[in-house]
């Protein structure tokens, strides 16, 4: 009698404990960025960014526990196709989210999305997977790569600057930006500067541009060569003698390593920390109580990636396993993005407006963004009618 | 093309020469003495930026803040020699280039840890910002101390080198280092002092380095890289060849930058002289490199023995 009870109990234990296993079994998503190195710092605030809606949420993301699996890309693709791998084929994620830089987006899309995982990109946007090689199963919460240099080209239009010169590191992204900018400046620039990628040093491309005296500069210098080159530029004297307009430069990761130098200088992306609408102050709010800085615009379209998977898994109250109704769901945006209205074009990638900044200090006296225009209003990237998927 | 520009070109491959040179001074002396190549020369100009930009935070004067990054890289300096790089002067090559390397990734990691993954501010004292007017030109005053303190450097060693024992000691070594250990010269001592001057020196290139470029994670790298072109075109282990290869190497980049675009949009139409000046510009000084490993594998400025 003793015997058969506690197998009783036993059976009884082993069953409450399955129960729980199944409601708590978690929804695995890996997330990859670059997290090391001189790059690691718009990954982290990738990933800073989504860790902050799960954290707040419990753990969960649409009421379902998820398990975010962490993976550091290193800026290399071999290394990501291998993360890759591992994430689909040992972990079986259902979700792959993040993902720096283009050639890393480049190297792991068509592998992702075959395997009909479901990719949800929070930076790099090459314009092949916004145009022929789209994917019912990608999605981005930031931009087609062009875009960014497209706003600064509408806004040097609207200005009537008459002189202009543009300066993009020797390589695809920079040729690629200064021809965004190009898109909508139509007049013929004065010059075009074509430094080596990562150097150092700005004076001889800054005694030219002294030399030509233009009344403005379009600059695409992401990473440490923006900063290098705003300090520069700077000291030179120029600041307020020659408008300095930036894409993916004066970045509220660059701004404060830049500090005063960067004060004027304009730019332009989909969103800055001080728009007015309700998600976006909880956001900056939550973001600086949290990390002590003010957040990226990486940071807000990793914010946002995360609240899209969470509205996403509530519509289909955490059943991901079925992919078309999780499509459906991903498509609908069910959720209030930091920049206001949010849509997917037929290439899901997001049709928004992109406004034009000026680096300013705040009350506290950090460096900042504020908005100051809205050249493009609600557009969508010049790759959409490229892209096979319909509606 | 107006003699302004080539003046300010001149300013500015002269700046970027002395920065080299405070790098090259250093590594060329560890080459030619204990014929040790250390990659993580580019970390010890990478640890002295990131000492001066937080002494500067603390709000310790800018001059200060410089001796610390010197002082600091040199002890730095000084533990890694004795600590693990010592051990791997009789070894191959092989060894302490992966030793090395391996250096220049631990450094980054360390910083990254310590002070974030983003560049770290730093920006020119009051009393140094602004330009000055020179010939004709606005130039910016930061630039003219880079390159005063630069040529200060300069001299201050060929006095050390040449009209001092430590000097002395040096130049034998950098000759025949077997031979001063065996006339009964502490060589590990010598060694140790010559990788901390080294280091230090690399620290300082790091503080003036600090206000004109970004202070993060890997800027040492880039340096590195055009200090190696420097030693190699100077010729190894010569003090002299580095301050001129320095120069040199300098003035060729910045402007073979400025002008070989502009040289070659007189021959080739437009959008063919965009596309290759930039490119042949960026390989100017490696082309320059080769063409003096062919011609005078020694360096155009060998150490003169005898």
């Amino acid at each position: 009698m003793k015997h058969k009870l506690t197998a009783l109990a036993v059976c009884a234990l082993a069953s409450v404990a399955s129960n729980l296993a199944l409601a708590q079994a978690p929804i695995k998503i890996g997330f990859m960025a670059e997290l090391s190195g001189p790059q690691g710092a718009l990954g982290q605030d990738q990933y800073d960014a989504f860790m902050l809606v799960v954290e707040q949420n419990g753990g969960k993301l649409g009421g379902v526990p998820v398990q975010v699996l962490r993976e550091d890309s290193q800026l290399k693709p071999e290394v990501a196709v291998q993360i890759v791998d591992k994430l689909i084929e040992k972990e079986k994620v259902p979700i792959i989210t993040g993902v720096t830089f283009s050639n890393v987006m480049m190297a792991v899309h068509k592998k992702v999305t075959e395997k009909e995982v479901f990719l949800i990109g929070s930076n790099a946007g090459p314009s092949p997977i916004a145009g022929v090689s789209c994917s019912p199963f990608y999605f981005s919460t930031s931009w087609e790569n062009g875009q960014q240099a497209e706003v600064v080209g509408k806004y040097a239009r609207d200005q009537k600057m008459s002189k202009v010169i543009t300066i993009a590191p020797n390589y695809q992204a920079g040729r690629d930006f200064v021809n965004g900018f190009r898109r909508w400046y139509t007049t013929p620039t004065t010059g075009e500067l074509w430094p080596a990628v990562n150097q150092p040093d700005f004076s001889s491309e800054i005694a030219q541009i002294q030399a030509a005296s233009p009344t403005a500069v379009f600059a695409f210098l992401p990473g440490g060569m923006g900063v290098n080159f705003v300090k520069q530029w700077s000291q030179a004297g120029l600041k307020n003698k020659i408008v300095l307009m930036t894409a993916s430069t004066t970045d509220g990761i660059g701004l404060p390593a830049m500090g005063d130098a960067a004060l004027g200088v304009i730019s332009g992306t989909f969103w800055g920390p001080d728009f007015k609408n309700a998600a976006n102050q909880k956001f900056v709010k939550d973001f600086e109580a949290k990390y002590k800085r003010i957040p990226s615009q990486y940071a807000a379209q990793a914010y946002d990636s995360a609240q899209l998977l969470d509205g996403a898994i509530r519509a289909v109250k955490g059943n991901v396993g079925d992919k078309a109704a999780f499509r459906k769901a991903l498509k609908s945006a069910p959720f209030k993005s930091v920049r206001g209205d949010f849509a997917f074009g037929n290439n899901h990638f997001p049709v928004q407006s992109f406004h034009a900044f000026k680096a300013v200090r705040d009350k506290q006296n950090r460096m900042t963004l504020e908005t100051i225009d809205t050249p493009l209003v609600k557009v969508v990237d010049g790759y959409a009618d490229k892209c096979p998927i319909k509606g | 093309m107006s003699a302004t520009l080539i003046i300010s070109q001149l300013l500015n491959g002269l700046q970027l020469g002395v920065l080299l040179f405070l790098m090259a001074a250093g590594l060329t002396l560890v080459f030619g003495i204990m014929n040790f190549v250390n990659l993580a020369h580019g970390s010890l100009y990478m640890i002295g930026a990131y000492i001066a930009a937080a002494l500067v935070g603390q709000g310790v004067p800018f001059v200060f803040a410089g001796v610390g990054a010197m002082l600091g890289a040199a002890a730095l300096g000084f533990v890694l020699e004795r600590t693990a790089l010592a051990k791997l002067y009789a070894r191959d090559h092989l060894y302490q280039v992966l030793a090395t390397f391996g250096l220049i990734l631990f450094f980054n990691e360390v910083v990254r840890y310590f002070w974030g993954a983003s560049a770290v501010y730093m920006d020119v004292p009051a009393g140094l910002n602004g330009t000055l007017t020179f010939m004709g030109i606005n130039y910016p005053f930061f630039r003219f101390v880079i390159i005063a303190v630069g040529l200060g450097v300069g001299l201050a060693l060929y006095l050390i080198i040449h009209k001092t024992r430590l000097g002395m000691l040096i130049r034998a070594g950098a000759s025949n280092a077997d031979m001063v250990g065996v006339l009964g010269v502490n060589i590990k001592l010598l060694n140790t002092a010559v990788f901390a001057l080294g280091a230090g020196l690399a620290g300082l290139a790091g503080f003036m380095a600090g206000p004109i470029l970004s202070v993060q994670p890997g800027m040492g790298e880039p340096v590195l890289i055009l200090t190696l072109v420097v030693i190699v075109t100077g010729g190894i282990g010569s003090i002299r060849g580095a301050f001129l290869g320095a120069i040199i190497i300098g003035v060729v980049d910045t402007m073979g930058r400025t002008f070989l675009p502009i040289i070659f949009g007189w021959f080739l139409e437009q959008g063919l002289a965009q596309a290759a000046g930039p490119a042949v510009a960026s390989m100017l000084i490696y082309l320059l490199m080769a063409v003096v490993l062919a011609l005078r594998p020694q360096g155009l400025f060998p150490v003169k023995h005898g």
